[in-house]
């Protein structure tokens, strides 16, 4: 069983690539929660967690696997909801209520509203 | 279809979502939905993973497995709802930690199940460097959190001999997962856990509050390549992915934030920036004894009144006073009398790069009134009034002018080429990197000394009277 390890370290070096490749667009003012998001993402860790405390035996691998499960699922769940409430607050002039006395920025393709694409 | 099959497929639509995740982050309008795909990915991950035989043949660990999810969710959700905007930064310090732990965690538990003398060695390896690395992760974080949270010193810790200790630490630690290596005693890897955790802790203790937050991104890489080495232990390339991603991305993003602040990662993680105080420039020039000009809020609030262009530069000591709602108030009552406002954010402004547009966002600023530095320097030359709020470091022209400065070659907001200047500070202390501002003893410089919520406040009276 399993892909032998060739087949995993293929996977890891495109993975690298692909992270590498995915994250060099981000503007900065969305570094703070894509440090958050990918956070959250790392907390897969869960599903590792889930398959050692599935098969503990004995007492000793069991807290291990307990504990494990518990710190796993605060980092997901966490990371997720956080980042989610970061992203929650970035609406552009647009999504605001109307507001007197605009100033005539221009309007370029990034203000878009975030509630409107996420509906 | 076997079950195998299916496992790999439902994995692969969940790394879909995570690089989905990743990518929606290149556009604000994008993130949440891109947010929302890597978090249905990841549950649908986990709920798949009930389904292996190897995690819910024995109910007695079922069992435990639910209480412990329930225990994990119970905790983070209202973390994760009531911090504060401002605390984010020691939130995901926490969250990042706990990540570390988990994966140093099934590493050793999958070292005490290995059946010893019969594995490959490199199964061993990546154990090793599972345990070392997510250990490395955890006590780093939880000293992060602790300096962030002001539960002890912001400064650098520093100590006689401090490099050459955690040189020998360092080296020790390696020693130790290379005798793990070849005995494969538990006890062995015990003391590497040990000998980890204090590594994590002494590694972090020299760096400067100010630099944590690269520390951090730092730190969440490492966590993402200790998950990535469980998932070699484990053969799940779900694992291997998602850890590689959150690695990669993770060394990319400590770049991006240590270039922003003009400095080298080695010198941001060794060189206990910002423990030394200086009373000049840089320049030997002693600023000592000089005069400042102090402004009343009503002056301000009338130069600010009959401005056509105001910039607001938001700081740390913005967030510190909680004044972003009260900066946005201020902006209003300014764009109603019709005078242009826009924000430059400098990209370390607040404490990780994009904080401080996440705490103007929160107050309801438009993104598009955000400027960032070069977009907002572009512009600096035909704004009549600059407003520095509780930020020093980052409009220092120090930065530019004096190559003895600690922050020499930093990017700055160029403040200093607005026709004026209004500085909202508590004090004429120094900012993080403890280095005095010229700019202060400018001729067109104002001072308005306070609380930065307070002041606001007061200067939005004044611009409604004016």
């Amino acid at each position: 069983m399993g892909p032998g390890i060739m087949g995993l370290v293929t996977v890891f070096v495109l993975a690298a690539f692909v992270g590498y490749e995915v994250v060099s667009k981000v503007p900065s003012i969305l570094h703070t929660p894509l440090m958050s998001g990918s956070n959250a993402i790392h907390g897969i860790i869960l599903v590792g967690s889930m398959i050692i405390l599935g098969g503990a035996h004995g007492a000793t691998q069991e807290s291990l696997g307990f504990l494990a499960v518990v710190l796993a699922t605060l980092n997901v769940v966490g990371g997720f909801v956080v980042t989610d409430r970061m992203l929650e607050m970035f609406k552009s002039r647009q999504a605001d209520r109307s507001r007197a006395g605009r100033s005539p920025a221009p309007a370029n393709g990034a203000s878009a509203t975030a509630k409107g694409a996420a509906s | 279809m076997s079950r195998g099959t299916a496992t790999d497929l439902v994995y692969l639509i969940a790394i879909v979502g995570f690089i989905l995740a990743l990518k929606g982050l290149s556009s604000p309008k994008r993130a949440r939905i891109g947010n929302l795909a890597g978090a249905v990915g990841m549950l649908i991950a986990v709920g798949w993973t009930f389904s292996l035989p190897e995690v819910h043949s024995d109910t007695h660990n079922l069992v435990l497995m639910l209480i412990a999810m329930v225990i994990g969710a119970a905790i983070a959700v209202p973390a994760a709802r009531l911090v504060k905007m401002t605390a984010m930064p020691q939130m995901v310090a926490i969250f990042n930690g706990v990540g570390g732990g988990a994966a140093a965690l099934v590493s050793i538990t999958e070292f005490i199940g290995l059946p010893h003398g019969t594995v490959a060695i490199y199964k061993i390896a990546e154990v090793l460097f599972g345990v070392l690395v997510g250990s490395v992760s955890f006590a780093g974080s939880a000293v992060a959190f602790a300096k962030l949270q002001e539960l002890m010193t912001g400064r650098p810790v520093t100590y006689p001999g401090q490099q050459a200790i955690n040189a020998v630490v360092g080296a020790g630690v390696l020693a130790l997962a290379a005798a793990t290596l070849a005995t494969s005693s538990s006890t062995l890897l015990l003391l590497l856990l040990l000998a980890s955790l204090v590594l994590g802790v002494i590694f972090v203790l020299p760096i400067g509050g100010a630099d944590v937050p690269v520390l951090i991104s730092l730190l969440n890489s490492f966590t993402g390549l200790a998950v990535a080495a469980s998932g070699f232990t484990l053969d799940s390339n779900l694992l291997i992915v998602a850890g590689t991603l959150v690695g990669a991305s993770g060394i990319l993003l400590t770049r991006m934030m240590s270039q922003a602040m003009g400095r080298s990662l080695p010198n941001i993680l060794f060189s206990a920036f910002g423990s030394v105080v200086t009373a000049s420039g840089g320049d030997g020039q002693s600023v000592e004894g000089r005069s400042v000009r102090t402004g009343t809020s009503d002056d301000v609030g009338v130069l600010l009144a009959y401005a056509r262009k105001v910039a607001i530069v938001p700081g740390y000591g913005l967030a510190v006073a909680q004044a972003q709602h009260t900066a946005r108030e201020l902006a209003d009552s300014l764009a109603e009398r019709g005078v242009e406002v826009f924000y430059a954010i400098h990209p370390v402004a607040g404490r990780m790069p994009g904080h401080m547009n996440v705490l103007l966002a929160e107050a309801n600023v438009p993104y598009d009134q955000l400027k960032e530095m070069d977009e907002a320097n572009a512009e600096m030359s035909t704004v009549d009034v600059a407003l520095v709020v509780g930020a020093n470091d980052v409009v220092n022209p120090a930065a530019k002018s004096s190559p003895g400065s600690p922050i020499y070659g930093m990017p700055i907001i160029n403040v200093d080429q607005a026709a004026n200047v209004v500085f909202l500070k508590r004090s004429m202390r120094p900012g993080f990197a403890g280095i005095d501002n010229e700019l202060l003893y400018d001729p067109k410089t104002t001072m308005l000394f306070g609380d930065a919520k307070e002041s606001l406040a007061k200067l939005i009276t004044a611009v409604v009277a004016a």
